[in-house]
C-alpha cells in the first residue's frame, strides 16, 4: 500500500472535426502517452472521437464556485451583447 | 464470389494447387490471430490496473476481428460449405497452424508483453506487405488489419520499454520473459513449405526482408529499453506444420467445449 | 456558526429540490459526500467482480461471435467500472482507497456476482436478467442530483441496453433450439430468478437510508418499487421464451395491473451479503490477486515515467 497510485487525467474528446474537445471523464495513467493510449481504449470503444486530449488533473484550475455570483452574474444585465436585442426593420434581410 | 474472382490482369489464374496453398495459409493467419487472442482474452478481469485490462480487451477484439475475417475468407476459398466456426470449432490440435509463440501460456504481465511485441512486430511488417499483394481479399483485410497491429505495435513497444528501464524486478522479469520466448521469435519468419510456395507465386512477401524490418524495429525498441537483443538462440519451429507444444490441446479443450460436446447446434 | 451551516444545508436541499445539479466544487453536506462516494464506488466494484462471472465463459463462448460479443461486453463493465471509479474521484476519493476497502471487505459490490456461472445459458441469464434489473436501477440516475454521477451514468446506460440486448439473444437461441438447449435455459433462469430479484435490496421496510437518499435524489425509486417494476417487466418476456418462472405464486393482479409474486428468501440474501455466498472468496480473492500481481507492473511504469522526466529536465538544463 505504499505504493503510489498512478496520476490521474482528464480526458477531453473532439467527437468530430470542426467540434470543439469536451470533458468526457478522467483515468489513470503513469505518463501522457499512456493517457492518451488509455483514453482511446476507455472512451472511444464506440467510434466516440477523432482527436484526444488529456491534462494531468493536477495542473487543471478551476473557478471557485463561490465566486460565481462575481463571475457570472454581471453578463446577466449585458443584453446588449446578443443580437436578439437589436430590432432590425423587417425589410432588412440577412443581418 | 463474382465471376471474376482475381482482379488483376498481371497476375494469372491461381492453379489449384496455389488456391489450395492460398487456403493453408489464411486458414494460419486465421488460426495465428484466434489463439493469440484466446490467450490475451484470458486475461480479462485479471490485469495489473482496470486501464490495461481495457487495452489488452482492445487487441483480443481486434486479433479476434482478424481471425473471423480470415476463417470466413478460408472457408470461402475451400468451397466445401465450412463456416468460420467449423474451421475454429472443429479441427484438432494437429489440423491448427498457428506457430508456437502465440500459444504459450501468458505467464506474467511480462511474458504476455514480450510474447505480443515479438507477434506483433512480424504482424505489422507482415501485413504492410499483404495489403498490397495480389490477392484482393487477403489484401482488403491485411489493410484493415494493419491499422490495428499498428496500435498493437506501440503498445506493446512502450511496455517493453517500461518494464526494461522500470524497475529492477521488472527488468528481472521482462529478461526471463525473453529469455523464454526468444526461441519461439525465428518461427515466425522461416517459411513452411505453404509459403515458400505462395513466396515463389506471387502471394506471400519475401520474409527475409520482413525479418530485417522486425530486427531494426526490435534493436529500436530494446534500446530504448536498455535491454540486450539475444543471440545465437536456438529456434524452436513446428506449430506452422501442426506440431505444436502441448499447451494448445488444453486450450483447445477449453475454446471447443461446446460445439463438441453439443455437436451440430446453433448458439 | 451553526445558523450559517444550516442556510448553506437548506441552499443546497433548495438547488435539489430544483433539479439544478451538484458540481464537484459545489458545496454539499458531509454526509452527502460521505453517501455518494459509498454509493458511487459499491456501484464501481460491482462493475468490477461483475467482470468475473461473465470472464468465466470468455475462454468457452460456443462460436466466434459470441466470444466477441461477450469479450466486448465485459470490457464494457470494465469501462463502466471505470466512469464510475472518475466519478467518485471528483468527490476526494482515491482509487487506490476505494481498490484497499474493496480489497479489505469493508466496501460492498452487489451480491449477485457472488453466484457461481454454471453454463452457457447464465451468460443469457446474467444479461437478460441481471443486466436488466441493473438498467432498471441506472436509468433513474442519470438524472441523479450529483454532476459527474449523472454522467456517468447517462454513459453506462448508452453502453448496458446492448448488454441486455445480447443476453436476451442468446436465450431466444437457446429456447429455439435442441431440448438440451431449452433445458439449459430453464435451468438458468431457475437458478438466476431469486438472486436477480434480490439486486433490488432489502425490503422498503428494512432500508433505513433510502428516504435520506431520495431526498437528496442520488435514489430515486425505493427498492420495493423497482422489484415490482422487474417482475412486471420480465414475466411477458420469459413467456415469450416458452420459460417458466420458479415462482409458484406468480400471478397477474388485474386491480394493481402488475404481479403478484412471492417473498424472496431473506435468509439466503443476507448471508450473500455477509460473505457466505458460493463465490464470496474466490471473487474477492480474484481481485486481490489481480491487484497483488500488478504491482511491480505499476511500480515499473511510474519508475519509467520518472526516468524520463528526470532526463528531459537533464537535457532542458544542459
Amino acid at each position: 500500500m505504499s505504493q503510489k497510485e498512478w496520476p490521474l487525467w482528464e480526458v477531453f474528446i473532439r467527437s468530430k472535426q470542426g467540434l470543439d474537445h469536451k470533458h468526457v471523464g478522467s483515468l489513470h495513467a503513469a505518463d501522457a502517452e499512456m493517457a492518451i493510449q488509455n483514453a482511446r481504449d476507455v472512451y472511444t470503444r464506440r467510434l466516440e472521437g477523432v482527436s484526444i486530449w488529456v491534462v494531468e488533473s493536477k495542473h487543471v484550475h478551476a473557478s471557485n464556485p463561490d465566486d460565481s455570483a462575481a463571475f457570472y452574474e454581471p453578463a446577466n444585465d449585458k443584453i446588449y451583447r446578443h443580437p436578439t436585442f437589436y430590432q432590425v426593420p423587417d425589410s432588412i434581410k440577412h443581418m | 464470389m463474382t465471376d471474376s474472382p482475381m482482379p488483376t490482369q498481371a497476375t494469372p489464374a491461381p492453379t489449384p494447387e496455389t488456391q489450395a496453398n492460398l487456403f493453408a495459409f489464411v486458414l494460419q493467419l486465421a488460426d495465428t490471430s484466434l489463439i493469440l487472442a484466446h490467450r490475451l482474452s484470458e486475461w480479462c478481469g485479471h490485469g495489473p490496473i482496470l486501464e490495461q485490462d481495457l487495452a489488452m480487451a482492445n487487441i483480443a477484439l481486434d486479433l479476434l476481428g482478424e481471425a473471423r475475417s480470415y476463417y470466413q475468407y478460408a472457408a470461402e476459398l475451400e468451397g466445401k460449405g465450412r463456416t468460420e466456426d467449423d474451421l475454429a470449432y472443429l479441427r484438432s490440435a494437429v489440423e491448427y497452424r498457428n506457430p508456437l509463440l502465440v500459444e504459450q501460456p501468458n505467464g506474467d504481465f511480462a511474458g504476455t508483453i514480450v510474447r505480443q511485441f515479438i507477434y506483433d512486430c512480424f504482424h505489422y511488417h507482415l501485413l504492410l506487405q499483404l495489403q498490397s499483394g495480389p490477392d484482393a481479399q487477403l489484401a482488403a483485410i491485411a489493410e484493415k488489419s494493419v491499422k490495428e497491429a499498428a496500435y498493437h505495435i506501440k503498445w506493446s513497444a512502450e511496455w517493453v520499454i517500461r518494464l526494461g528501464d522500470g524497475t529492477e524486478e521488472s527488468r528481472r522479469r521482462v529478461e526471463k520473459a525473453i529469455e523464454n520466448l526468444w526461441r519461439y521469435s525465428g518461427e515466425l519468419t522461416t517459411p513452411s513449405a505453404t509459403e515458400k510456395a505462395l513466396q515463389a507465386a506471387g502471394f506471400v512477401p519475401d520474409y527475409a526482408a520482413i525479418q530485417q524490418q522486425i530486427d531494426a524495429h526490435v534493436t529500436r525498441v530494446f534500446e530504448e529499453a536498455t535491454l540486450p537483443v539475444p543471440q545465437g538462440v536456438f529456434m524452436q519451429k513446428g506449430g506452422k506444420d501442426g506440431r505444436h507444444s502441448e499447451h494448445l490441446g488444453y486450450l483447445l479443450a477449453e475454446l471447443q467445449y461446446l460445439q463438441r460436446t453439443y455437436p451440430g447446434l446453433q448458439w | 456558526m451553526e445558523t450559517l451551516e444550516l442556510t448553506q444545508e437548506e441552499q443546497f436541499q433548495a438547488r435539489i429540490d430544483a433539479d439544478v445539479r451538484i458540481e464537484p466544487k459545489d458545496w454539499m453536506p458531509d454526509a452527502y459526500r460521505k453517501t455518494l462516494i459509498r454509493q458511487i464506488s459499491q456501484h464501481a466494484h460491482s462493475e468490477l467482480v461483475g467482470m468475473l462471472p461473465e470472464g468465466n465463459w470468455i475462454t468457452r463462448a460456443p462460436s466466434l461471435k459470441r466470444k466477441s460479443i461477450l469479450l466486448a461486453k465485459v470490457q464494457d463493465e470494465a469501462g463502466h467500472g471505470l466512469y464510475l471509479y472518475s466519478a467518485a474521484e471528483t468527490l476526494g476519493a482515491s482509487r487506490d482507497q476505494m481498490l484497499a476497502d474493496l480489497h479489505s471487505g469493508k466496501a460492498k459490490y452487489s451480491s449477485i456476482f457472488n453466484y457461481p456461472t454454471l453454463s452457457w445459458a447464465d451468460m443469457g441469464c446474467v444479461g437478460w436478467l441481471v443486466d436488466g434489473a441493473a438498467i432498471l436501477n441506472q436509468v433513474p440516475l442519470c438524472r441523479t442530483s450529483y454532476g459527474p454521477y449523472a454522467r456517468a451514468m447517462v454513459r453506462v446506460c448508452k453502453e448496458e441496453s446492448f448488454h441486455q440486448r445480447q443476453g436476451f439473444e442468446i436465450m431466444q437461441t437457446l429456447c429455439e433450439g435442441s431440448p438440451e438447449q431449452k433445458a439449459m435455459a430453464q435451468e438458468g433462469l431457475n437458478r438466476w430468478w431469486w438472486p436477480t430479484l434480490m439486486m433490488f435490496g432489502p425490503k422498503d421496510s428494512e432500508s433505513p437510508n433510502t428516504e435520506q437518499s431520495m431526498k437528496w435524489r442520488i435514489k430515486r425509486f425505493t427498492n420495493d418499487e423497482l422489484r415490482q417494476k422487474f417482475v412486471d417487466m420480465m414475466v411477458p418476456q420469459a413467456e415469450f421464451l416458452g420459460l417458466t418462472v420458479p415462482d409458484p405464486n406468480l400471478k397477474w393482479n388485474e386491480a394493481k395491473q402488475g404481479y403478484d409474486f412471492g417473498d424472496v428468501d431473506w435468509e439466503e440474501f443476507w448471508n450473500v451479503v455477509k460473505g457466505n455466498g458460493m463465490c464470496n472468496q474466490e471473487r474477492l480473492q480474484a481481485r486481490v490477486q489481480a491487484h497483488e500481481e500488478g504491482a511491480w507492473v505499476r511500480e515499473a511504469a511510474l519508475a519509467h515515467a520518472e526516468k524520463r522526466k528526470q532526463r528531459e529536465a537533464a537535457l532542458v538544463a544542459a
